[in-house]
């Protein structure tokens, strides 16, 4: 026996008999995972979480939770002399004496924009693809509240140097505060330690920041991927592909090299940004003073939806009645419209499960254009994003393309409220067109480009069947229809309980499947391959693909 | 059935032959199982395969070498000697690319030799696992349902409803520690928020420079930022500042509305400079319209209008603060705000 083949069984030995670990590796080491690049996305944002820790734990070393007012003398002369605060000059300290500080900084803040970047795109993913299904919904739910908590890391994390730009925003956040029916100022100086911004708030960030926050991370993350091994990955639909298999390929070691790689991947390409890309200069802006302000201020880009859609409020939603202030032009975007799209994305699996009547477990994802009412609520849901996205920006816009920042807001106003239905009805639209071309397909086989001429003079073009394995593909989905409404009245005339609810959930359904195009059935393939049969010259062509199941006519449907 | 189902296709006037009625078509498509796999070239040919290893260990020596190369980056720049800012900032530039890049090397090399290691060399051929139902067996779930039960009917809860109430009160009681233990967080808001640093006689000074201002240094079309005379001796500095903080303009008095009349000194007038909105500084003065535009969110005020808000997110006119002029002839408040300034509040009315 080899020397490293006796170490191994040492230790694998000691282990086994001190934790059981052969049962572990038995259970997990030769678990099958389906492959496709989109199952990526989640990867990215995992691997985006570890980086942040280790560079945050470098970041922590070198700085200082404190607001105490201290006279900058390090060696970025600009802003020699200034009074400004511990955090501040902290921060400056660590990115401009610490070395290698500046690109720890950089890959920190370059990964936590890549770590929201990634979240949202994989719940893009998991969304559209129907993911979501049970028996998934609660891990719907874990990544839904990462993807908030996410936001709030983010926004805590940017705010910690005390520069200009996050102070500023910080007053805004208190604002918010402020504006909290009844208890505002209360909840505002409980948070501030009293008056803005106060001594406080720095320290106790930092806190939830490096402490709170990873924390529930971690535990949120484990949870996350302990339901991910316990429920099996989905699949995409395709050929020996079911919803009682999982077809890819073992982890390991087939994927603890790829993931294990890509891992080092994600790190290596934030390392480069870090180095080459300049994020955040906090130098430039100086320590926060609530008077200055830099024109064309911008959040990081996860904050600005929210910062768009309180650009885009009116303030004439602020009133007062019976001596009390109401905010509803802070009230309505920075915590109704967040309220509800957080609602309505927590809850959304439930919504469709009652809309479908459908119990079962689903591990084979959706095309997305088979589930066109989806795939429109989905982009309704982004454009409606992107519309605030692109408000928090507004003032960049009219200053970039020299328009009237009125006009803008203006239009952006009108834009949020048509756009989104619009992009619901088009991309539904533009779904049912891809199913009926799937359609066509299915039934005339593909286009060869090969154009024949009979005597007679007619044109036609050969089309050529399609195989089994990529029919499939095309065919293989399950058609969902409307939910038949049950009698309101049994038959003594007695009203049934929960009918009224009945009608709802039948609207609901129509809304989800009454237009819907249904995959080709055999019987439509074989009625379509007989009538190009009564076509002479076509013959030759579909022989081959009717082989199996010639001429069994169909009668209607 | 929906008008979005397109009919089976039928063939007019093409003579339908009866269905045998033991060679019905199933209802749907078949799953066609698995393709067949396609060997890689790796898998046939050992050259490649061989060239795939070397390519997978050059990758894992180029990570060797950004390694070194973030070592020596690391040691080699130095910035312990005395040198101008201008060098120190090239300094820096190399150090950190130069730290990166080899860290990307160093990270990239390992990634991407794994990956290909894997893609290339490792068995390719797909494997199917079973999926289980997550739910358990009827028996394990009466199982479990009895040991729920006999463990519920062991407590006795059920039995002695004397021990369940006194239960659920302590637990309800319980957390209101906690609530209470974080009263310290803060004071009471109290009147901080509508109270400001001015007062009657309080003389105006530039922000930063600190210096007193008299009516003649203003030119019509100015602006300056203003805090009150003695805002750096207090202990409560920033919390003051953000309160205080305003601007002094002066304008054509012709332009001025009569609301703002009283409070202004011949054309002078001051106003908040925290936004009713949010709170930031209401920093962008333009000269020609008399608007101020707060760069957060855009609240557009109208100095000709008493500050009114004419676009934008915010409800209230930035409130004024009446000035005149001292025995010395310098800028000083009439009086305190006569309204809280900054962003609304519940208790603001």
């Amino acid at each position: 026996m080899s020397t490293t083949a006796r170490v191994a069984e040492d230790v694998g030995n000691f282990l086994d008999e001190r934790v059981g670990a052969s049962k572990g590796v038995k259970f997990l080491f030769r678990k099958i995972f389906p492959d496709h690049w989109s199952f990526m996305l989640g990867e990215v944002a995992l691997y985006s979480f570890i980086i942040l820790l280790l560079t945050g734990v470098f970041l922590t070393f070198f700085y200082v939770p404190s607001v105490g007012r201290t006279t900058y003398d390090g060696v970025y002369t600009p802003l020699a002399g200034q009074t400004v605060s511990e955090a501040y000059a902290s921060t400056l300290r660590l990115s401009f004496d610490v070395r290698g500080g500046m690109l720890m900084r950089q890959i920190h803040h370059w990964s936590a924009l890549i770590f929201v970047a990634a979240i949202t795109v994989h719940m893009f993913r998991v969304f559209f693809t129907g993911a979501f299904r049970k028996p998934r919904e609660l891990n719907w739910v874990i990544g839904t509240i990462l993807a908030l908590l996410a936001i709030v890391e983010g926004f805590a994390g940017y705010s910690l140097p005390d520069d200009l730009l996050s102070g500023t925003g910080l007053r805004i956040a208190s604002s918010i505060i402020l504006a909290v029916p009844v208890v505002g100022s209360y909840l505002s100086f409980f948070t501030f330690g009293g008056q803005f911004p106060g001594e406080a708030f720095i320290p106790r960030l930092y806190t939830v920041h490096v402490l709170v926050l990873p924390g529930i991370f971690l535990a949120l993350i484990t949870a996350h991927l302990i339901l991910l091994v316990v429920q099996k990955h989905t699949q995409y639909p395709g050929p020996g592909r079911t919803n009682q298999n999982v077809v890819g390929y073992p982890l390991y070691p087939v994927y603890t090299a790829k993931a294990g790689g890509f891992f080092f991947i994600v790190f290596g390409v934030t390392a480069l940004m870090g180095a080459l890309f300049t994020i955040n200069p906090v130098w430039m802006y100086g320590s926060y003073d609530p008077s200055p302000v830099t024109a064309g201020s911008q959040p990081d880009w996860y904050m600005g939806w929210l910062d768009g859609a309180v650009r885009l409020t009116p303030g004439l939603f602020e009133f007062t009645a019976l001596g009390f202030t109401f905010s509803f032009n802070i009230i309505i975007p920075a915590m109704i419209v967040p309220g509800l799209i957080t609602m309505a994305m927590l809850f959304y699996p439930w919504i469709e499960q009652w809309a479908t009547g459908d119990r079962r477990e689903h591990h084979l994802l959706d095309r997305p254009r088979n589930a066109p009412t989806r795939t429109g609520l989905g982009v309704m849901s982004i454009t409606f994003y992107l519309l605030l996205l692109i408000s928090g920006g507004n003032d960049i816009i009219a200053s970039q393309l020299h328009l009237s920042i009125n006009d803008i807001t203006n239009t952006l106003r009108l834009l949020g409220l048509v756009l989104p239905p619009v992009a619901f009805v088009v991309t539904k639209r533009i779904c049912l067109g891809l199913q009926r071309k799937d359609r066509e397909k299915v039934l005339h086989g593909r286009e060869t480009g090969t154009i024949y001429r009979t005597e007679t003079g007619e044109f036609f073009e050969v089309h050529a069947p399609m195989d089994d394995v990529s029919r499939w593909k095309l065919v293989g989905y399950e058609p969902i229809r409307p939910l038949e409404p049950l009698p309101a009245y049994d038959e003594h005339g007695v009203r049934r309980h929960g009918s009224r609810l009945d009608g709802l959930r039948r609207r609901i359904s129509r809304f989800y499947f009454e237009d819907r195009v249904e995959p080709v059935t055999p019987a439509e393939l074989d009625a379509a391959h007989e009538e190009h049969e009564a076509l002479p010259a076509h013959e030759e062509e579909e022989r081959g693909a009717v082989t199996a199941s010639t001429s069994t006519p169909v009668g209607g449907d | 059935m929906s008008g979005h189902t397109p009919a089976p296709q039928s063939a007019p006037g093409r003579e339908v032959v009866p269905a045998d009625a033991d060679r019905l078509l199933p209802e749907r498509f078949e799953n066609p199982g698995l393709p067949v796999h396609h060997a890689r070239m790796g898998d046939t040919d050992p050259k490649a395969a061989k060239r795939a290893e070397r390519q997978v260990a050059t990758l894992f020596g180029i990570s060797a070498l950004g390694t070194l190369i973030t070592l020596v980056v690391y040691f080699a720049v130095k910035f312990d000697t005395p040198m101008s800012f201008a060098e120190y900032m090239t300094r820096l530039r190399i150090s950190t690319e130069g730290l990166g890049m080899g860290l990307f090397l160093a990270l990239f090399g390992i990634g991407a030799g794994a990956v290909h290691w894997a893609k290339t060399l490792m068995p390719d051929e797909e494997r199917v696992e079973e999926r289980h139902l997550l739910r358990g067996s009827d028996a394990d779930r009466d199982a479990a349902v009895t040991i729920l039960k006999e463990g519920a009917a062991e407590s006795g809860l059920g039995r002695r409803p004397l021990i369940r109430n006194s239960l659920i009160g302590a637990l309800v009681l319980v957390p209101l520690p906690a609530v209470v233990l974080l009263r310290d967080l803060g004071p009471l808001p109290g009147d901080d928020l509508s109270t400001t640093m001015w007062t009657a006689g309080t003389r105006i000074l530039t922000d930063p420079q600190g210096r007193p201002i008299k009516p003649a240094d203003m030119q019509i079309g100015s602006i300056v930022h203003i805090v009150p005379e003695g805002l750096d001796k207090v202990p409560d500095y920033l919390e003051q500042k953000a309160k205080a903080a305003a601007i002094l303009l002066r304008l054509d008095p012709a332009d001025l509305d009569p609301k703002s009349q009283p409070g202004a000194y011949e054309g002078i007038v001051a106003y908040s400079k925290i936004c009713t909105h949010m709170g930031c500084p209401v920093a962008l003065y333009e000269q020609q319209t008399h608007h101020l535009l707060c760069p957060c969110h855009q609240s557009t005020f109208d100095v000709t209008q008493d500050c009114k808000v004419i676009f934008g997110p915010a409800k209230r006119p930035l409130p004024q603060l009446a000035i005149t002029v001292d025995a010395d002839g310098y800028l000083v408040a009439k009086h305190g705000f006569t309204q809280a300034v900054g962003p609304s509040f519940w208790e603001r009315g």
